[in-house]
């Protein structure tokens, strides 16, 4: 029909115009962080970079990767959001700058992916599994996993169960709370926060268990650190021999409280927080948020808050805060000598980029840079590798192409990253 | 440049577009609800601003969702197809998975019962004739049968 054509034409015609005009208003909030890095394009991955550095496409359209494991012999193991063809876990082979899937097991879908000791240790949104590695470090027996954890609740919001282990024989596994703040009625305005949130007994915290006891329950594990909304990227500490978590902080303060919080406010707002936990740690959620900007605990508006009035006496500080909704999905502690010395002990963040921010421009799908020393958070961050969206349009309309969610370091150095919505992994180099 | 000023005349013009298109069409439409013209534009353009205050965030600005997380609301028989179904929706919220063009979608909807008969005969039939959609405007008369209905069970 002549008039769906014309508005065939129309509609997107319009939409780009819009977009363009989004972008030229956008505040230059990560570029502004990334006037240390001199932003370079490589050959073919089509990241921008710092110079010297090198990304190159491994390997792509695997299905939603999430979290990535390197194993000594350059190996690697990525774990699917959704099986693929009744394959839930991807074990790859590289060869030069391609990785080919050389098998695939494990019939669930899930995040967590992690090796260490002698295993591969993997994780559905219910329950943490491990397989028995031989000494080149591969899957022995991959239709009979051991079952390490079970039953562990999963309730459609914030479902994946990252995992990650010390070196004193324990596993962590973050059980993200099914609420946003902790409503009566999860995200309905005027619903108000519930008191002494009963979401805090199984879930919105990282639980300790033993890396190799099988089929433990809540009731064999620890509740090793609460009040975190959700953790997807994570990673031990090797220096502290810590605990390091990067929280995704609550949605839509704008829509539940427009009377307190602009669209503006509520785009940046709260912070995409980085804790680093002790056993027994309470970062506050749902009774405080992070104000990155007025370096504050401020009062959940459920619970009473205005935007203002400070809470969460009784919760740690974060040790770094980064602008909201980003969505934090990989953290790793850089431990290798190929890239520069600055690198050296600092963290890499994955982040998957926003959504919430509509309908101000949506940010994010890059890995961050955040230097330390003496293993704390030292100078400002700054964009690392940028350019898994695609073009400035595709980051604000939140159409990215590709969004960073897993982090893994070679057994050179090299920075292994993968792309959950087209299923790209990554592999950035640095050479002098 | 004064972009909000620029984002709405875009807008309106592409709501003008679209409005004025669905009135030339609309007499060969099997619209069941007699609508004017003039009444279905002014519903649309009520129907936006609530969009934008309370949908916008999850279901983003072309309305087209976040993967596996809050589902699209263009092309799919939730918006366009049975009317009770996408009213009792707005009432009652949405919690359960949900398969649209083969992509899940897991998010949970908060019920949204404080909105008026009138708002949300307004932003569904906002949404059912924007984003590339095209179908029959729901009315507030609808939304209070629906709403009373509901209520009983």
């Amino acid at each position: 029909m002549k008039n769906r054509k014309l508005l065939s034409v129309l509609l997107p015609v319009a939409a780009m115009v819009g977009f363009i005009l989004f972008n030229a208003c956008k505040s230059g909030e990560s570029s502004n962080n990334n006037k240390d890095s001199v932003a370079t394009a490589d050959g073919g991955a089509g990241l921008k970079l710092p110079a010297g550095f090198n990304a190159a496409v491994i390997a792509d359209k695997l299905g939603g990767t999430r979290e990535i494991a390197v194993t000594p012999q350059g190996d690697i193991y990525v774990k699917l959001n959704r099986p693929k063809n009744g394959k839930g876990i991807l074990f790859l082979h590289q060869e030069g700058d391609k990785a080919t899937v050389k098998t695939g097991f494990g019939t669930f879908g899930g995040t967590g992916v992690y090796v260490k000791n002698g295993y591969l240790y993997a994780s559905s949104d219910e329950e943490v599994f491990r397989y028995k590695l031989n000494t080149q470090n591969e899957v022995i027996n991959p239709d009979k996993p051991e079952k390490i954890v079970t039953g562990l609740l999963s309730r459609r919001e914030h479902e994946a169960k990252a995992i990650t282990l010390d070196n004193d024989g324990n596993l962590y596994v973050n059980i993200g709370a099914y609420s946003n703040a902790c409503q009566v009625e999860d995200r309905k305005k005027g619903s108000p926060g519930q008191k002494g949130c009963p979401i805090l007994d199984s879930a919105g915290g990282i639980w300790q268990f033993k890396a190799d006891k099988l089929n433990q329950h809540y009731g064999d594990g620890v509740r090793y650190a609460t009040g975190l909304r959700n953790v997807v990227g994570f990673d031990w500490n090797q220096q502290n021999n810590q605990l390091f978590v990067m929280q995704h902080g609550r949605d839509q303060l704008h829509d539940l409280f427009p009377d307190m919080f602009t669209t503006k406010q509520s785009a940046i707002l709260p912070a995409e927080c980085m804790y680093a936990l002790k056993k027994g740690d309470n970062a506050g959620w749902p009774y405080m948020y992070y104000d990155q900007e007025q370096h504050k605990k401020i009062l959940m508006p459920e619970y009473g808050g205005d935007g203002k009035k400070e809470g969460g006496q009784d919760a740690i500080d974060p040790v770094a805060a980064f602008p909201g909704h980003l969505a934090p999905n990989g953290l790793l502690f850089y431990t290798g000598n190929q890239f520069p010395e600055k690198y050296k002990n600092g963290a890499f963040i994955a982040f998957h980029g926003s959504w919430n921010r509509a309908p101000e421009p949506q940010a994010g799908y890059f890995v961050v840079f955040q230097p330390f020393k003496d293993g704390k958070p030292s100078g400002e961050w700054e964009v690392f590798a940028d350019g898994f969206a695609g073009t400035a349009s595709q980051t604000a309309s939140g159409r990215a192409e590709h969004r960073p969610c897993g982090l893994a370091q070679g057994p050179d150095g090299s920075l292994y990253v993968t792309d959950d919505n087209q299923g790209t992994i990554y592999k950035i180099t640095y050479k002098k | 440049m004064d972009f909000k000023k620029a984002a709405l005349i875009i807008f309106a013009s592409v709501l003008f577009a679209v409005t004025s298109l669905h009135a030339q069409t609309k007499h060969k439409a099997k619209a069941p609800v007699k609508h004017t013209t003039v009444g279905l534009k002014a519903s649309i353009a009520a129907g936006q601003k609530v969009f934008t205050q309370y949908c916008v965030s999850c279901h983003q600005a072309d309305a087209l969702g976040v993967p596996h997380m809050n589902p699209p609301l263009v092309k799919t028989t939730y918006v366009l197809g049975d009317k009770t179904r996408l009213i009792k929706i707005i009432l009652n919220g949405f919690n359960e998975d949900v398969e649209i063009n083969g992509e899940t979608y897991s998010n949970s909807m908060a019920s949204h019962d404080f909105l008026k008969d009138q708002e949300i005969a307004d932003v569904l039939t906002f949404v059912r004739n924007s984003f590339g959609n095209k179908a029959s405007a729901i009315t507030a008369a609808q939304v209070k049968t629906v709403r009373a209905a509901n209520k009983k069970s």
